[in-house]
């Protein structure tokens, strides 16, 4: 079993980045989308730390799924069937005390999960861009694996500033896209570093 | 058999509202119609339960066509179906259609008794491709 005080933690650290960053998800969202990213993704946090006594008191898999499934239910936007079906799928995958390979053969399921129901993969300016590099260095194994993820995650959604978006409301603005971070590789990486922090105290 | 049901969902409940009215005005009664806008607070979003109960409330065995505005429209109806009872899931589809006229030809391609494939490749003929 993973240990309920870290699953706890976890959840806290991870539903607390979006609501201390939900200001600047709605400002990146209003420079390229419709400027709710910000205020749905902070909804769904919050349900789940009102839930948290709840979700930190259960086994992991069964933790995951329920987050994920307060997400789809509350979120209101994209993000939330996104973000929901990510957290479900590791659930899915996750036994209830995980190692590295289980950690690698989820991800890699709940990355692909979230490319079929958005119908998008890399390169294409969304959360994708994140999540996939981030999958990628977890693959890579070695020392001080959190802290790399931490910073490839951060470097993941910086180099989504340049990007033409191809996916998503963004997509509508074509060349007017490139130049501004994406909100969803931004929110997705401010939780991989939320979640990497906790993982290695 | 009974006519395929027709889900209208949009960001906004005013146009998800306004496109029933139309698709009322144009088929009368003669198919299963709901629609759902805006996000479980009220804002402009969508919201997976709705749209779950908006499936319910147009449901037909004939199976159901939902018409949907923008990208998190489509994605959260997707999810909705999913998470139908399976008996459900595979009689719902979502049409690739713009919202308005999608549902008033869906509906009445529905109201001819035609079937749910038909229904949505009508809908379907308005998007450009």
């Amino acid at each position: 079993m993973m240990d309920q005080t870290v699953q706890r933690r976890l959840i806290e650290a991870v539903a607390n980045a979006v609501v201390n960053h939900a200001d600047e998800l709605t400002t990146l969202d209003q420079a390229i989308g419709d400027g709710d990213h910000g205020l749905n993704m902070k909804r769904g946090a919050l349900v789940i730390l009102e839930r948290v006594d709840e979700l930190g008191a259960q086994p992991l898999p069964a933790a995951l799924k329920a987050a994920g499934q307060m997400l789809v239910m509350k979120v209101g936007g994209a993000s939330g069937p996104l973000y929901g079906t990510l957290l479900m799928t590791l659930g899915k995958e996750l036994p209830a005390a995980p190692d590295r390979d289980d950690l690698v053969r989820a991800l890699g399921a709940a990355v692909a999960a979230v490319k079929k129901i958005g119908r998008s993969d890399v390169g294409q300016k969304t959360m994708l861009d994140v999540l996939g590099p981030v999958y990628e260095e977890l693959t890579l194994g070695g020392p001080a694996p959190f802290d790399r993820i931490r910073q490839r995650g951060a470097a993941a959604a910086d180099a989504t500033i340049p990007m033409k978006a191809i996916k998503g409301r963004a997509s509508f603005l074509g060349e007017r896209s490139i130049g501004h971070m994406d909100p969803g590789a931004r929110s997705a990486s401010l939780m991989i570093a939320a979640a990497c922090t906790v993982m290695e105290e | 058999m009974a006519n395929v049901g027709i889900v209208i969902v949009s960001h906004s409940p005013k146009i998800a509202e306004g496109a029933a009215d139309m698709v009322r005005q144009m088929v009368g009664d003669s198919v299963p119609l709901a629609w759902t806008g805006g996000n479980p607070e009220g804002g402009l979003g969508t919201d997976v339960a709705a749209i779950i109960e908006a499936i319910d409330r147009a449901w037909s065995d004939a199976g159901v066509a939902v018409l949907v505005d923008l990208g998190g429209a489509e994605t959260n109806s997707e999810m909705a179906i999913d998470m139908l009872e399976a008996s459900r899931r595979g009689k719902v589809v979502v049409c690739e259609a713009p919202v308005v006229e999608g549902a008033v030809m869906a509906a009445t391609e529905a109201s001819g008794g035609a079937t749910l494939d038909a229904v949505r490749r009508t809908a379907e003929e308005l998007s450009p491709t």
